[in-house]
C-alpha cells in the first residue's frame, strides 16, 4: 500500500541480438527524489559549485571550451573543470548542431552519465538548426532528443557567454530547479520514440547504463 | 634513431588479424575520448598495448555543406563556408572568394590583396598555436596549452577589431575585403606580434628541450618520403620529409610573391621535427604579418563594386582554387551552370588524406599511448573531411 | 600543355582541352579509360599528386561527370580529367592501387552519389552517413529541405524568408503594393 510509485516494465532491448539481451540493463531511468529541506538544499549547493564537464567535443563549439579551460577565460575558479569519461561528468556541453550520428553518441554518453546531471546546449543550431535548418543530417532541436537545463545562443557563442551560461546553470540548480534528469525520467519513452525516429540502426540498449 | 613502426607490413599491404583467436583487443578511441582531435574515432586493434591495426571512422560532424551550397545563392553561402574548418575559416573564404572571382572576372584591388594576406597568415599563427597546445597536451604537458591558447585568443581579439568576429570572421568576401583596416588596428598586430613571439621563445624552451617530449615524440609516426606522392601528403607533414612544396611559393597567389620567406624543410619526418617545423613556421608567419604591416599599401579601395548579390548570376564554368593552410593544400572546386546558386561546390581539405589512409598506416606498431601524440601530430581536424 | 594534350588525344582519346587558367587545365576522357590516363599521367608525366576526386551531377544530361585533379609539381600545373558516366549504371575502376587516398574519395563518392568502384577497400560500408535509409543525398534530384522537415521535428516560430523578396519589402515596401 505505501509504495505507490509505478515500477516501469523492463525495457524491451529490441536493438540487441538476443544471445547479448542478458547482458544489459533492463530497467528504466528512475525518479530522483529529494532529501529533505536543508539537507536537499546543501546538496544542491554542493552541485552548483562542482560542474564536471564531459570532455566530448560534439559540434564546433567545442573550440571555445578550450580558451575556457585555460588561464585567460579559466573557469576552474567558477568549480568547473573537464573530464575524460561519462562516469564522472556532471555536465554534458551540447557543443552545436548534432549530427544524427554524433545523436546516437550523444544518447549514448548522457544515459552513462552518474546523476545529477545536467545539459548545456552551445549554438543556435541546438535551438531551432540554426543555419543548418534545411540540412539533412543534422537535427533541429536537441530537447526532442535530450533534455536540456540551459541554452547559450550565438554563432559561436563567446567563451564569456558561456561563462554566464555556467552562472545560470548554477543558479538554477541551487534553486533547485534543474530538473532535466527528472523530465527525461518521467517522459522516458516518448524520448525514446524521438531518438529511435532518427537514429535508424539503433543496436544498442534502451537505456545505456 | 627509433622508429617505430619501422617493421610494419607495407602499406600496400592490409593484414587482417585474426580476432577470434582470444590474442588481440578490439578497442575505440573517439568519438568521446580526450586523446582525439574533434569528434572522429579510431577502431584499433592492439596487441598487448602495441596497435596492430586501426580504422578509421568519420562523419560525426557531417552537415551536408557541399548540398546545402547548392541551395543557397553564391553570396550567401558566404556563413556557411566558413564553418567549414572551424580553427581556421579564412582559408575557406579565400579559396570560394577566389574561385568565384575567377569564374565571375573580378579583379581585387591592391589593398584587399594585402589585407586578405594578413588575414590568412594571422589565422596561420592562431591555428599553430592551437595545435601546439594540443601536441604538448598529448603527451601530458598541459602547462604550453595554457600559454599558447592565450596567446592565439590575443589573435583571435586582432580578428575581432578587424572583423567584428571572434571565430567566424566572413572577412574575404568576393571583389575584396568587407571591411578597411580600423584606426591603431596595425599597432596592435606589431604589439600582439611581439607579445606572441616573446612566447613562443618560452615555448621553445620549455617544449623542445623537454626530455618526455623528445623521448616520446622523436621517431613516432615516421613517414617516408615516397609517401608524399602515393598518399597526396601536403603542407608540414610533407615538408617534413623533405619534400620542398609550399603552394604560397608554387602558385604565387595573393602577395605572397612579393614577401620574402624561405621554404623550410626537414628530413627526420618525425612527430618532432613536424612539431619543429610547425614552430619555425609560426616564427616566419610573425615574420610575414610585419612585413605585410610594412608593406600593405595604407589607401585606396578595399573591395570591388559588384553586381547585386540577390541577382548575381555567375557564368558557366568550372575552377579549382587551392591555397596553403596550415595542414597543407586547401582546395575549392566550384562548378558553375550559369545560374545564381553553384552547380556544385567541393572542398579539398588536408586531412583528407592526413586523417585517414595516412594515420591508418602510420598508427601499426605505436603504442596505445602514443595514438593521440601521433595524431595530433599529423595535425588533422574532422571537420574539413566529412565537411 | 598542347604536347600534353597531344599525347592525351592519341593515347586516350582525351577530348575538349580548356587551359582554365595558367596552371589549370581540364580534359575529357571516356570513363573505360580514365584508370589507364591516370595511370599514365601519374607514372609517365609527371601528375603525381592527386588533389581530389569527386564527381557532379550533371542530371540534365544523364551522366556524373567524375572529376580527378592531378598536379604536377615540377611544372607547377594541375590538370582535370573528366570522365561522364552513365547515371542510369554508374561503375567506375577503382584507382586505389594508384594513391593511397584514393579509396576514400571512392567511399564518398559511392555513399553520396551511388557511384560503384568494384573492388575499392571498404567501399560498400557507410562513410560519414550512419543508417541511412534514402537516395545518396548528393544526387541532384534528393530534395534536403523536404527530408529534413519530414524527419526533424523543428522548433514551431521559426520563420525562413525568400532573401529577394524580403529584401524588396522591407527596402520598397511601396513597390508591392
Amino acid at each position: 500500500m505505501s509504495d505507490k510509485k509505478i515500477i516501469p516494465a523492463p525495457l524491451a532491448n529490441e536493438g540487441l541480438p538476443p544471445d547479448e539481451r542478458g547482458l544489459f540493463c533492463d530497467a528504466a531511468p528512475r525518479e530522483y527524489e529529494p532529501a529533505r529541506g536543508i539537507m536537499e538544499d546543501f546538496a544542491n549547493w554542493a552541485r552548483s559549485e562542482s560542474l564536471w564537464i564531459l570532455g566530448f567535443g560534439t559540434g564546433c563549439g567545442a573550440i571555445e571550451l578550450r580558451p575556457l579551460m585555460t588561464s585567460r577565460f579559466d573557469m576552474y575558479r567558477y568549480g568547473i573543470q573537464p573530464r575524460p569519461t561519462p562516469r564522472q561528468s556532471s555536465v554534458f556541453v551540447i557543443g552545436g548542431y548534432a549530427s544524427v550520428k554524433t545523436l546516437k553518441r550523444i544518447v549514448r554518453s548522457y544515459e552513462q552519465m552518474m546523476g545529477p546531471k545536467f545539459v548545456v546546449a552551445l549554438g543556435s543550431c541546438t535551438i531551432n538548426g540554426g543555419m543548418y535548418w534545411d540540412s539533412y543530417n543534422t537535427i533541429k532541436r536537441i530537447d526532442q532528443y535530450i533534455p536540456v537545463d540551459v541554452y547559450i545562443t550565438g554563432c559561436m557563442p563567446r567563451p564569456e557567454a558561456l561563462l554566464a551560461g555556467f552562472q545560470e546553470l548554477k543558479k538554477i540548480i541551487r534553486a533547485g530547479r534543474a530538473e532535466g534528469q527528472n523530465e527525461y525520467a518521467r517522459n522516458f519513452e516518448w524520448f525514446k520514440a524521438n531518438q529511435k525516429k532518427v537514429i535508424k540502426d539503433w543496436n544498442m540498449p534502451d537505456y545505456n547504463w | 634513431m627509433r622508429r617505430q613502426n619501422e617493421h610494419v607490413i607495407p602499406p600496400e599491404t592490409r593484414a587482417t588479424p585474426d580476432l577470434s583467436s582470444g590474442k588481440y583487443l578490439v578497442m575505440w578511441q573517439g568519438p568521446q575520448h580526450p586523446g582525439i582531435t574533434g569528434n572522429m574515432s579510431l577502431r584499433l586493434v592492439a596487441d598487448g598495448d602495441t596497435v596492430v591495426d586501426c580504422e578509421t571512422h568519420v562523419g560525426y560532424l557531417h552537415r551536408g555543406f557541399e548540398k546545402l551550397m547548392e541551395r543557397r545563392l553564391w553570396m550567401q553561402n558566404f556563413p556557411l563556408v566558413c564553418r567549414i574548418a572551424v580553427p581556421e575559416p579564412d582559408f575557406n573564404e579565400y579559396c570560394y572568394a577566389a574561385a568565384l572571382e575567377e569564374l565571375a572576372g573580378v579583379t581585387v584591388p591592391e589593398k584587399a590583396v594585402w589585407l586578405r594576406t594578413l588575414s590568412l597568415e594571422m589565422i596561420r599563427l592562431a591555428s599553430f598555436l592551437m595545435w601546439i597546445g594540443g601536441q604538448a597536451g598529448a603527451f601530458g604537458h598541459g602547462t604550453i596549452a595554457q600559454w599558447s591558447v592565450t596567446m592565439r585568443d590575443y589573435v583571435l581579439d586582432l580578428f575581432e577589431e578587424l572583423s567584428g568576429g571572434r571565430i567566424y570572421h566572413m572577412y574575404i568576401i568576393p571583389g575584396g575585403v568587407r571591411g578597411d583596416v580600423p584606426d591603431g588596428f596595425l599597432d596592435h598586430v606589431l604589439e600582439t606580434m611581439q607579445v606572441i613571439k616573446k612566447n613562443l621563445d618560452d615555448i621553445e624552451l620549455v617544449m623542445f628541450h623537454n626530455a618526455v617530449f623528445k623521448m616520446r615524440a622523436v621517431g613516432l609516426g615516421y613517414i617516408p618520403p615516397d609517401w608524399v606522392d602515393k598518399y597526396g601528403i601536403t603542407g608540414p607533414n610533407a615538408r617534413s620529409a623533405g619534400v620542398a612544396r609550399d603552394l604560397r611559393k608554387d602558385l604565387g597567389y595573393l602577395a605572397y610573391p612579393q614577401l620574402d620567406f624561405k621554404l623550410i624543410t626537414g628530413g627526420r619526418s618525425d612527430a618532432f621535427e613536424r612539431a619543429e617545423l610547425r614552430l619555425a613556421e609560426m616564427y616566419q608567419s610573425i615574420d610575414l604579418i610585419r612585413q605585410i604591416v610594412a608593406r600593405m599599401p595604407k589607401d585606396g579601395p578595399f573591395r570591388e563594386r559588384l553586381p547585386n548579390p540577390l541577382h548575381w548570376k555567375i557564368p558557366a564554368g568550372e575552377t579549382y582554387v587551392a591555397a596553403e593552410c596550415t595542414r597543407g593544400e586547401y582546395g575549392f572546386y566550384v562548378v558553375s551552370d550559369g545560374g545564381d546558386k553553384p552547380r556544385r561546390v567541393a572542398v579539398r581539405g588536408p586531412s583528407y588524406t592526413h586523417a585517414v589512409s595516412v594515420m591508418e598506416r602510420l598508427v601499426r606498431g605505436v603504442n596505445i599511448a602514443d595514438v593521440a601524440g601521433l595524431m595530433v601530430s599529423l595535425h588533422t581536424y574532422p571537420p574539413e573531411i566529412e565537411r | 600543355m598542347n604536347e600534353l594534350a597531344k599525347e592525351l588525344a592519341a593515347r586516350y582519346g582525351a577530348r575538349d582541352w580548356h587551359d582554365r587558367r595558367g596552371d589549370l587545365s581540364s580534359t575529357v576522357v571516356d570513363p573505360i579509360r580514365l584508370h589507364d590516363t591516370l595511370a599514365w599521367l601519374k607514372d609517365s608525366a609527371g601528375y603525381a599528386h592527386l588533389s581530389f576526386a569527386t564527381a557532379v551531377d550533371n542530371i540534365e544530361r544523364g551522366v556524373f561527370t567524375l572529376t580527378y585533379t592531378v598536379r604536377n609539381h615540377e611544372q607547377g600545373h594541375s590538370l582535370m580529367v573528366h570522365a561522364d558516366v552513365d547515371r542510369a549504371n554508374p561503375v567506375v575502376d577503382s584507382i586505389h592501387l594508384l594513391w593511397g587516398q584514393g579509396w576514400t574519395y571512392q567511399r564518398e563518392m559511392k555513399e553520396w552519389f551511388g557511384i560503384d568502384f568494384p573492388g575499392s577497400p571498404r567501399v560498400d560500408e557507410e562513410f560519414v552517413l550512419e543508417g541511412w535509409e534514402g537516395p545518396p543525398m548528393m544526387r541532384r534530384d534528393f530534395d534536403s529541405l523536404a527530408y529534413s522537415d519530414a524527419t526533424y521535428e523543428g522548433r514551431p516560430g521559426r520563420v525562413t524568408h525568400d532573401p529577394a523578396t524580403r529584401m524588396q519589402e522591407r527596402l520598397y515596401p511601396e513597390a508591392g503594393k
